[in-house]
Order: C-alpha cells, then structure tokens, then sequence
C-alpha cells in the first residue's frame, strides 16, 4: 500500500486554479521532487500537504488515514521552509529541541535525540549558538535538524537549496540525500531546479499550470519526455516541429525544413503534425560522409567540461554539446557536418498544458 | 567596487560636524538651554514679599522630598503612568496582531482608525471624555436610563487613565506592529508543523520576538504618560494633581518658579531612571538573541 497518496487533489483561488486534479502516490522511504518554473502549483501542493493550505478538492491520505482537513499541528510532518524559519530568539539545541518540547519527550531523551540530531548534520558544537551567528548552509542544516528530530513519517522539503551559493548548493544536494538515505525517511522536495531534482529524487514529478504533466524516474523522465515543455524545462532540447512524411513499422519520418528526419518507436500517422526532439549532448560532429545534418557555427560558448554550441541549419537553430577535449573550438561561421544516433530522436506532444487549456 | 569608490572619495573632516550642525543647534538652544535654565531656577529660592531669589541651595529639593503632599503626587503620577502603559500593553499588542492579519484593505482602514486620534488635539479629547464622564454626561444618562443610580467618574484617577490609554495606544500599536511586519510568517507555520498549538506560538515564538516593540512602546508610554499634562488638567480637576499639573500650579498659580522648576527637574530625572531601569532589565533579556 502506498505511503503517502494524493486523490484528486485541487486547488483553487476564486477563478485561478493552481492545482488541478492532482494524482500521486509515494512509497515509504522513496524521495520524490516536485519540479516545475514558478506557478506551476509546486509549492501549493507541498503546502496542502503540509495543511498550511486548504485544499479545494480531492483527499490527501497519509498511511492510509484521511488527513486532508486535519490541522498542520496534528499531522506530525518534519517541514525545512525555503527562508529555513529558524526560531531567531532559541539557541539552535532548543530550536532543535521544540518539537520534542511540544511533544512532551522527557528531558534526558529529548537531550539525547538533540545530540543525535545535530550530529547527523555535523553541528554537533553548535547547539549553544543563535541563528544569527550561523552561515545559510549551516542555517539550512539546524531546519533539517529541527525537522528530522520528531521523526516524521515524511519530511517535506520547500526549495531547500535556492538560499545557497552554487558550490554549497552542490555540497548540500549530496549531503541531503545520504542523510535522506540513512534515516530513510519519506520526502517530498520542490524545487524549480531541474538538476537537482534530478540528481536527488528517486522519482520526479514536473509540474506545469497546476498540472502534474509527466511523473517517473529521473532517467526515464529526462529520456522519455512526454511534451515539449517537459523536455525544455527538464534538461535543454532542441525542438523540431515538421510533419510526417512516412510510417514504417513503429517509426517515421518527419519532414523538417528540406529534411526528412528518422524517429523510431512512435505510432504517428502520415501528415500528422508533430515535433521532434532531440537532446544537445546525443548530437556529434562528423565527416562530411556521415553527415546526417550541415550547420554553420553561429556562437559557442565555453563550459570548462564541456563546450555549447548553436549551429544555424536547415531545420533551424540547434544547440549542441560537445566535450571539452583541449583543442579550440570551431569558429563562427565555420561550417560542420552533424549526426546522431536514431534512437536519440524523439517525437513529443507539441503543446503544453497551458496552450491546451487556453484552447478550450 | 564600493571599497574603491570610498577610496576616491574621501569627505572633508568637517562635513559631519557641518551636516548635524543645523540639528545640534536646534537641540542646544531649544534643549538644552531651557533645561540648564530650569536646573538654576530650581536652586533659587522664593519670598512672598519679594519673589525669586538669587540664592544656590538644595532647599527647594529637600522641601519636595520632605513633604508628603508631593510624594504622593509623584506616586500618583507613576502609578497612573506605569497602568497606562500595562493597559496600553494588554490592548496594543494584541491590537497590533489582529491588524498585521488582516487583509490589506482592512489594515490600511483600521490603520487609519487607529491613528486618526492622534489629529484631534489632546485638549478636544479630554473635553469628549470629560463629556462622557461627567456628572450628568452621557454614560451616567444611560446608566439612570436603566435604573443604576449615577457614579462619579469625571475628577477620578479611574478618568485620567481611561483617557491617558485612548490617547496613548497609537504609540504602543505602531512600534509592535512594525516589529511584526519584520517578522517570517513562516516561522509561525515552522512552529505548528512541529505540533505547537496557536497558544504556544504567540507566547514561545511571537511575544519574544515583538518584545523590542513591546519595549520601546511601552518606554514611549510610559513618558509621555509620567509627564501628561492636558489631560489629568482636565480630567482630574484642581484637586486630583499629577505632577506636570502641579508645576503648572507652582508657576502660576503660587508663582513660585523655583519650586516649580526643582518638581520639574525630579520629574525629569525619575522618569529617566525609571526608563532606563525598565530598558536595561528587558535589552539585556531580548539583546543578546535578537540583537
């Protein structure tokens, strides 16, 4: 049975509806992100779950108990809020130490479980100190602390890491997830950044106009993206529409521009409208013999691992990644030949939820 | 880049002195001045006969603390200060709460509400109140409307503290509720979500930390209500003094400066003490963790 499950669930403020209709189930112990550009619902949804926001419709089932109308203060879950909400006036042992007050855990264990707490996030030497006195990162690990100390059956995440510096940030996604892995706790993360949604979750849900669009695993989500907003806002794309041009046993070919391009797995049917995809990093250079694409360098941009380039072709604009292997880049205006392999091209939904309802 | 931008421009040595020039000179004619005049008047002494005279002693001083009348005035003038200030508290701060929830256009109205008192003189709203309050005002009207016999009101310390309260709110509301607005709302949500009830967070998370608010509210209060002035004039009558009324008395009425200007000077100086107290005893508590 699943742990966590969200039935229906809704949201609207008077016409606007920032959820709608949302669907999940999450499993003990499994990390799941909800991703998605600022809007989208994201962080309504952890809020409903939380019971900071009322939900409008649909039920929100923890361990199979209904707790969809319950009080935040009777749901028991560990929450790190995106400003981290630190108590400005407590030490951070008794910001750590609150939630075992308010549970009435006699003193000598509640000392204890403060101990192991601030341990687990390395701030074992911090407990006499004041938030003030504490760096964002350090900060960020007192709130997980204060949330991991009650033991909640899930732990909800509200854009953990937007506060951080870039390097820190990175320190902290890996330091998160082992600590997620030790304790095992249920967790549900949202974030607008696609990274770390992917580098973190076990699961990711991208979020659009109140909408879960596409839910899976991060891998299967980046590869297999089901409409054209999830492969931009998931990873960088280049997105071509055209339309198919012939059908061959579960593949066609789709007429971009002057090119007729190969996409396999599909059940498109002739003259049907579509748009391919194809990720950056799938694209190579090639001799002129191979190529599948010629291009003329536009602009490149250079990543330290890895340079970003835009080639002017045919079927438009396409980005390409290539790996930095110490020689100089291609010079704009130079011309190269491109090619990739079949199975990197994908056809996808070419509208978003948002350009379908705005249709109705 | 700022660090260099400094560098380039280095101010003359003089530009603070000639900046808070027009303000220092404001302070020491209109401050400073008068107060050090009233400090030697209070050292004068007065004759029926003659009126002030030039003399530099400490009797003045020894006549105020020797003599009951006056302390119980000063006692008075505190106790009534410092419930003003208690009642300002119970009110103002849960005021103060109310309104930072409130939807934006209701704030801004009741914002208003609260401080429109504040454009009516001090005088017209202890004449309203001396209205209400008085022998056959509107509250006793009432009260003998429904068979209650007429209570005295008007000329008791019960009048001036009602008034004193109505007159103070705004500045016990507004240093509260702006430390309010400087607060993350989600801390409040962060204490919930870890099973605090609505009680425990307003006494464990929101009072601590609107407690500078309290403070300098209450310091506002506290005296201004020491050295009120318009209203116990009015609503206390000739008989029931505060102390700023019987300086009035002793400037005016007795003519005897000294003794007005050393009752001045106590006031001054126990008020001071008295504040400074109050503020050492809670910056020490709140300073270190809210800094």
């Amino acid at each position: 049975m699943s742990f966590l499950k969200l039935e229906n669930l809704s949201k609207r403020y008077g016409d606007f509806t920032a959820v709608e209709n949302l669907d999940l189930t999450v499993e003990k112990g499994e990390f799941v992100s909800l991703l998605g550009p600022s809007g989208c619902g994201k962080t309504t949804t952890l809020q409903m779950i939380a019971g900071f926001v009322e939900a409008s419709a649909g039920r929100i089932l923890l361990n199979g108990r209904d707790i969809t109308n319950e009080k935040p203060n009777r749901r028991g879950l560990g929450i790190v809020f995106q400003s981290y909400a630190l108590f400005p006036h407590m030490t951070v042992a008794d910001n750590v130490r609150f939630g075992l007050e308010m549970r009435k855990v006699g003193a000598a264990e509640s000392a204890e479980r403060v101990k192991q707490a601030l341990a687990l996030v390395h701030l074992d030497k911090f407990g006499h100190r004041y938030p003030r006195e504490l760096s964002g990162g350090q900060r960020q690990r007192v709130a997980l602390a204060r949330a991991l100390v009650i033991q909640p059956p899930i732990l909800l995440l509200d854009e953990p890491m937007s506060n951080l510096d870039a390097k820190l940030r990175e320190e902290m996604q890996i330091e998160l997830r082992e600590i997620q892995r030790k304790v095992g706790t249920t967790t549900i993360m949202v974030t607008h950044d696609q990274s770390e949604a992917l580098s973190m979750s076990d699961r990711v849900v991208v979020m659009e106009a109140g909408r879960a669009v596409q839910i899976g695993k991060p891998l299967e989500t980046y590869e297999n993206p089901v409409n054209a907003f999830v492969s931009q806002f998931v990873g960088k794309a280049n997105l071509l529409p055209g339309t198919v041009e012939w059908v061959r046993d579960g593949g066609a070919g789709v007429r971009v521009g002057n090119h007729v391009l190969e996409v396999q797995g599909t059940s498109l049917a002739v003259g049907e409208h579509t748009t391919l995809c194809i990720r950056p990093e799938k694209i190579e250079c090639c001799t002129e013999a191979e190529e599948q694409l010629g291009g003329v360098v536009a602009s490149s941009f250079f990543l330290g691992n890895q340079w970003l380039y835009r080639f002017e072709t045919d079927c438009g604009d396409i980005l390409v990644i290539l790996k930095n292997n110490g020689q100089t880049s291609c010079q704009p205006g130079q011309r190269v030949s491109l090619r990739w392999p079949t199975s990197a091209m994908r056809a996808v939904a070419s509208e978003s939820a948002i350009m379908r309802s705005a249709h109705v | 880049m700022s660090e260099r931008a400094s560098s380039n421009f280095k101010p003359k040595r003089s530009l603070p002195y000639l900046l808070t020039a027009p303000a220092t000179l404001l302070f020491v004619t209109m401050v400073l001045a008068p107060l050090l005049l009233t400090a030697l008047l209070a050292l004068n002494s007065y004759d029926d006969s003659v009126g002030i005279k030039s003399t530099y002693d400490l009797h003045n001083y020894l006549a105020i603390f020797g003599d009951d009348y006056y302390l119980r005035i000063f006692w008075r003038t505190f106790w009534i200060a410092g419930l003003t200030t208690l009642i300002c508290i119970v009110v103002g701060a849960p005021e103060a709460y109310v309104l930072s929830r409130m939807g934006r256009k209701w704030r801004a109205f009741f914002l208003i509400v609260i401080l429109a008192p504040l454009l009516v003189s001090v005088v017209v709203r202890a004449f309203g109140w001396s209205m209400l309050l008085s022998a056959d005002g509107l509250i006793n009207h009432a009260l003998q409307a429904v068979g209650i016999a007429p209570v005295k009101m008007l000329y008791t310390s019960g009048a001036i503290v009602v008034a004193l309260v109505h007159v103070m709110l705004p500045f016990m509301v507004i240093p509260v509720w702006t430390a309010l607005q400087r607060l993350d709302p989600t801390v409040e949500h962060a204490a919930l979500s870890l099973n605090a009830s609505q009680a425990t967070v307003l006494r464990r998370i929101l009072l601590p930390q609107v407690a500078p608010g309290v403070l300098s509210g209450s310091l506002i209060v506290f005296g201004l209500s020491a050295s009120a002035f318009a209203i116990p004039g009015l609503l206390g009558g000739r008989r029931l003094k505060m102390v700023a009324t019987t300086v009035y008395d002793e400037f005016l009425g007795s003519l005897n400066w000294p003794l007005g200007a050393s009752i001045a000077i106590v006031l001054l100086v126990a008020n001071l003490i008295i504040m400074m107290t109050y503020n050492r005893i809670l910056e020490r508590r709140y300073s270190k963790t809210l800094g």
